[in-house]
């Protein structure tokens, strides 16, 4: 009897659990789908009476009438999210390896100094990046805010991959060279594909980041040229009202492209994070 | 690519140098000269006007500072004591579970890939008084006068709390769910024979060898701590009169709506040195939890 009480309250906090981890994601997805007005309703309303796209076809202009421009904040989001990845993990993938391959003076102390820098808050960051980006003239453009999430992304990227490249024995890159390889051939038929599941994973958190920032983005985007979705997302509050079902439909074009990501990538995050870190 | 390029880590490592060089060192220079001016966004000749260490001054002097100072640091210390608590409790749980596990550990990844301003937009729904999914709840309950959660003084401090939570609380449980998996099983089934019970096993087994992921988690935590600005920014913004006012949102408010760029950056340093202690005291603990990993 005892461990039939035991058992059950135990999937019942797993119950519980699940559905406090979920619970928010699954309102904002019905809310997109139905009328604004049953949002407001009392008691709340879970599965609408009425499911409508309106929210939608506005948002993607689809009759010619454009709330608020989500497509080109998505295409901005899309550019500059995937732009700054790439060259982060390119220039963060070169990092990591000469922490993992090479003994030099101050190793230590420089990997130190990386992390630390990403540890700068970025609204305090924002005020001297919104006037130095306004004297040299690329304020408000996807340039600067790439360039931003480049060094935001790199020292993680350098942490993560670094862990990645430890894992694969030194011996194997000695081997190709003594056959004839110069390092860096060594490095890209060898290493690189080794460790390629892991450096993927670093990408996929490098894009979220740029993907979901707000804070940074907020001050050096100015307007539809440049705004991303997060940004875009504060077009549907005015001073006094929300307009809760058009935030919740830009907010699942917002999610879902992160939770696909989200799935290719769990299991070699773990990995890459844990390893980085322990078998330092 | 030549021999040279990729046999010297300093090549390697010079783009990364650059980057953050250009993105972050550079402007952080630019933003401590400027803390000691009296610059003002509006009047740029104001840039050279050199003020010593007034901006500083007014800032020890400056009561509201030191409450936001203050609130920020116990926001910190609860929020990452509860997420770290939270995070094990679910970490334990979800190590006896056997059938389906995997999916639990991917549901359980969702809001770490929630954007922080999402966060913050939804629990301003769920916390809202009048059409709130809470207080909606607690109506179908019989309790029918609105609780101001995100109005009250003291309540708004806590939902913003509970957002922060629910947002990082999966890091630390991913990470020590990892932490949990790799545990040999030897030590612990040694243990239970010499007549050790569940609690002794877990401190003096468990505990020490999840130190390292703890130590892990706390310091990506300690990187984006900065990122609690975007949830209170969208929740009250500071208010109810700036009962929620954390460094953050103050030296937002201060730089940007008051446009006095000197005195808030001067400010900002403070909440860099603020950061940079704390990642830096997390890093020195890990690299102290490994070594010790490593001797065993």
């Amino acid at each position: 009897m005892m461990k039939h009480i035991k058992k059950i309250s135990f999937w019942f906090l797993v119950l519980f659990l699940l559905i406090l981890i979920c619970m928010p994601g699954i309102w904002i997805f019905v809310s997109a789908f139905r009328p604004n007005p049953e949002i407001l309703a009392k008691p709340a309303n879970w599965i609408p009476d009425r499911w409508t796209i309106h929210q939608f076809t506005q948002m993607f202009s689809i009759n010619g009438y454009v709330s608020v421009p989500a497509f080109k904040y998505l295409m901005n989001s899309v550019i500059i999210s995937s732009v700054s990845t790439v060259i982060a993990i390119t220039i963060g993938m070169m990092g990591g390896y000469a922490f993992a391959r090479f003994n030099f003076k101050g190793k230590n102390k420089i990997f130190l100094g990386l992390m630390l820098a990403r540890a700068v808050p970025g609204i305090s960051l924002s005020l001297p990046l919104f006037i130095l980006f306004a004297k040299i003239g690329i304020i408000n453009t996807s340039f600067g805010v790439i360039l931003v999430y480049v060094a935001m992304n790199v020292p993680f990227t350098i942490w993560l991959t670094d862990g990645f490249f430890r894992q694969i024995p030194k011996e194997m890159s000695e081997v190709a060279r003594t056959d004839g390889c110069t390092r860096f051939q060594a490095f890209w038929n060898v290493e690189l594909p080794l460790a390629g599941p892991g450096i993927g994973a670093a990408a996929i958190f490098a894009f979220l980041l740029s993907w979901n920032e707000y804070a940074l983005a907020s001050i050096i985007t100015r307007t539809v040229h440049s705004k991303t979705l997060p940004i875009g997302m504060m077009d549907y509050l005015d001073e006094f009202t929300i307009n809760w079902a058009g935030m919740c439909a830009i907010a699942v074009v917002m999610i879902i492209p992160a939770l696909i990501l989200t799935f290719i990538v769990q299991k070699h995050l773990v990995s890459g994070l844990t390893f980085g870190g322990v078998k330092g | 690519m030549n021999r040279k390029f990729f046999s010297s880590p300093a090549i390697l490592l010079l783009p990364s140098i650059l980057a953050i060089g250009f993105v972050i060192i550079i402007p952080l220079i630019f933003s401590f000269y400027t803390s000691f001016t009296s610059y003002k966004l509006t009047r740029p000749d104001s840039l050279f006007n050199f003020v010593g260490f007034r901006n500083y001054e007014r800032l020890i002097d400056n009561a509201k500072f030191w409450a936001a100072f203050g609130r920020t640091i116990l926001f910190l210390a609860v929020v990452l004591n509860l997420e770290l608590l939270f995070g094990l409790g679910i970490a334990l749980l979800i190590n006896k579970i056997t059938w389906g596990q995997r999916t639990l550990r991917t549901i359980m990844m969702f809001p770490m890939m929630f954007s922080p301003i999402l966060v913050g937009f939804q629990w301003k729904y769920i916390f809202n008084d009048n059409i709130g999914l809470l207080n909606n709840f607690l109506y179908l309950f019989g309790y029918e006068s609105a609780i101001p959660w995100l109005i009250d003084k003291y309540l708004a401090m806590g939902s913003i709390m509970v957002a922060e939570i629910w947002a990082n609380t999966s890091i630390f449980a991913i990470l020590l769910l990892a932490g949990l998996l790799g545990i040999p099983r030897d030590p612990i089934e040694a243990a239970r024979v010499d007549g050790c019970n569940s609690w002794q096993v877990f401190k003096n087994i468990t505990l020490p060898f999840l130190m390292p992921f703890i130590f892990i988690a706390l310091t990506i935590r300690s990187l984006d701590v900065g990122r609690a600005y975007d949830i209170v920014h969208i929740m009250t913004g500071g208010g109810p009169a700036m009962r929620t006012e954390l460094l953050w949102t103050m030296i937002a408010r201060i730089g940007y709506k008051d446009a006095n760029m000197g005195f808030a950056n001067a400010m900002s340093y403070v909440s860099i040195i603020l950061s940079i202690a704390f990642t830096y005291y997390f890093f020195t603990k890990l690299v102290a939890a490994r070594r010790e990993l490593g001797q065993q």
